[in-house]
């Protein structure tokens, strides 16, 4: 059976007159197809000379944009109707692209693999040296991000960061090497783009990304390019890019899973649409607590750069409405569809938060305690440090030391005589310990052993202290001669 | 190939230009045989700058085009301003131009609106062909 094909104003003269064309097919570009059989002369109207849609051409199945639905791939029943709806556009010349920087016969040479890519060309490649990029971390994904972006001829690229290399870095942090290690992250970085490509400028930014300077840091880019570790920084460079304007080329990755998305476009949904509540905090370790395998940065870093250059040129389907989750280990890409919330909080229709909060609150990170009890050694009665615990087993005493990581981290370093049981399974295997003994619980940097301490409370150990720092104080302060990680 | 404006729009037109000034204007333009009796503004929706671009989004072209059966008139085109620049279409008005449309250019510089041209494109695409403007 037929479909009806509405025609607009300006190409009737070449239907006949006819407002409205009967066509036969099973997809959007059938019917498209079959409509500039019958009538050539629409062709040039509507395709460009590689055969692409115009992007000034609207196509509506019913009242819906076929950009939103598989495009011409979008299947048609019967009674479907299909409307050509014009965009009118046009303005002055001196545009964006006709005052772009020019570019110098080295860069025609460097960048000549693009130059000669239909989507790119010279018109493109000028683009892309008026953009830029605030990288948002310089660390395992925003290390490929920027190195890419600087080799693909992005004009400027700032990065936010106020860490300093070391060497559990070097496993995945590109930007970074072995002499690096001890360096500033941001001079470190500098040194490499630069070294990659002359013609970036690389503004760096030492400072923690905060409520207070982050619309401040934003405005003199194009794209935010979301590099963090952690969700109070995840949560606020989302709000600002939505309260900025400026799309956000997100990427995560945890153990040897990563996720892509582009966020915060005009229309487009934001990681709150997908998240409007951060995890539980603890509920999701770190990258330090659970792992990474180190090349899964570069991929889900490099996906974001892929989208920062589509964002910027217009190109190609950017990852705007769909979240990506990438398994390594399986290597599989799945994709999620994803729509902007009417109710979203900050990019729905009647937005709660208009400017940036305390993001640390919302997402249930408390300050530690000002005003904890201290005893005399100036921490608190349920804190021990790593030299009082090393003065009790010096004196002959016995703490139970719990050691509450994982197996494969106790492979790595322990203290001497300290007993595993990792916390998820602690809740059926508190039993196993001393009630007539004091318990000093352990993790690697004292978050996880904290928990541990709040469970055997509550079920009626009284004698317990978190080690303040984990392991990784007992290495520093006590036993360098054991391993980090 | 000529475009006459009845009274009244070519006067709303440079008004429309000047009360946008230094931002892009349009407007939709009705009539028939090429005699345009009435026009109509339209928000120019753009965001690559106001300044230099102005955009007519589909579901206001939607509209523009059913009001022009509710006027027992044909959509004839389009007009808009180009602040401090000439009357003279440029290759990104030429790129997103469509057949048979007449396009109304008009300079506004400083805040005074001056030549007013009206413009076709080609056939082929290739280039837009101006086209005699008159006004009552």
């Amino acid at each position: 059976m037929p479909n009806k094909i509405h025609i607009p104003t300006p190409l009737r003269p070449f239907t006949d007159k006819q407002d409205a064309v009967e066509v036969n097919g099973a997809t959007v570009g059938e019917l498209l197809a079959d409509l500039t059989t019958r009538h050539a002369g629409l062709r040039k109207h509507l395709y460009t000379d590689e055969g692409r849609l115009r992007n000034f051409v609207n196509v509506y199945l019913n009242d819906e944009d076929i950009r939103y639905l598989q495009r011409e791939q979008t299947p048609v029943k019967a009674g479907d109707t299909l409307s050509i709806v014009p965009s009118v556009a046009g303005g002055a010349p001196a545009s964006a692209v006709d005052t772009a920087p020019a570019l110098s016969s080295e860069e025609i040479k460097r960048y000549s693999r693009h130059l000669i890519l239909p989507e790119i060309g010279m018109e493109g490649q000028r683009k892309l040296k008026a953009s830029s990029v605030l990288c948002i971390g310089a660390g395992g994904l925003g290390s490929p991000a920027a190195m890419y972006l600087a080799a693909a001829g992005i004009g400027r690229i700032g990065i936010v960061d106020f860490d300093v290399v070391d060497f559990s870095n070097l496993q995945r942090q590109l930007l970074h090497g072995t002499p690096d290690v001890g360096r500033s992250k941001l001079a470190s970085a500098k040194d490499k783009i630069n070294a990659l490509n002359p013609h970036v400028q690389v503004d760096t930014y030492e400072v923690a990304l905060s409520s207070e300077n982050a619309l401040d840091l934003f405005a003199p880019y194009d794209v935010i390019l979301d590099g963090t570790d952690n969700f109070p920084t995840r949560y606020l460079v989302n709000d600002a890019c939505v309260l900025s304007g400026k799309p956000n080329a997100y990427g995560s990755i945890f153990r040897f899973e990563g996720q892509a998305s582009v966020f915060a476009t005009k229309g487009g949904p934001c990681y709150r649409c997908l998240y409007p509540e951060p995890p539980p905090p603890g509920l999701v370790p770190s990258c330090a607590e659970g792992g990474v395998l180190g090349v899964l940065p570069g991929i889900i870093g490099v996906i974001q750069a892929t989208e920062t250059i589509k964002v910027m040129l217009g190109i190609g389907e950017p990852l705007i409405g769909r979240f990506l989750i990438y398994d390594a280990l399986n290597m599989k890409f799945r994709e999620l569809r994803l729509r902007r919330d009417p109710e979203c909080p900050v990019c729905g229709d009647n937005p709660t938060v208009t400017k940036l909060i305390d993001y640390e609150q919302f997402c249930g990170i408390r300050p530690e305690p000002a005003a904890a009890p201290t005893t005399g050694g100036g921490v608190s009665d349920w804190e021990i440090t790593v030299q009082e615990l090393k003065q009790k087993l010096d004196a002959g005493e016995t703490p139970f030391i719990l050691d509450v990581r994982e197996p494969n981290e106790y492979q790595i370093n322990r203290i001497p005589g300290s007993v595993l049981i990792p916390l998820g399974e602690l809740p059926r295997r508190y039993q196993e310990l001393p009630k007539d003994r004091e318990i000093v619980s352990q993790c690697k940097m004292g978050g996880r052993s904290a928990k541990a301490m709040d469970f055997l409370k509550s079920v009626g150990f009284t004698s317990v202290k978190n080690l303040k720092g984990g392991i990784l104080e007992w290495v520093d302060k006590i036993d360098p001669s054991q391993p980090k990680y | 190939m000529a475009l006459h404006l009845e009274g009244g729009v070519n006067e709303s037109i440079r008004q429309h230009g000047v009360e946008t000034y230094p931002n892009e204007c349009c407007g939709a333009l009705y009539g028939r045989d090429g005699v345009v009796s009435a026009m109509f503004a339209l928000p120019n929706t753009t965001e690559e700058g106001p300044r230099r671009r102005f955009l007519v989004r589909p579901q206001d072209y939607r509209e523009a085009e059913a009001r022009a059966s509710a006027l027992g008139a044909e959509l004839l085109g389009f007009y808009h301003s180009h602040p401090d620049h000439p009357a003279r279409p440029s290759q990104y008005d030429l790129d997103h131009a469509w057949p048979f449309f007449s396009y109304i250019i008009v300079s506004v510089r400083g805040g005074v609106p001056e030549d007013m041209t009206s413009w076709r494109l080609l056939e082929d695409r290739s280039a837009f062909d101006q086209e005699d403007l008159t006004h009552a």
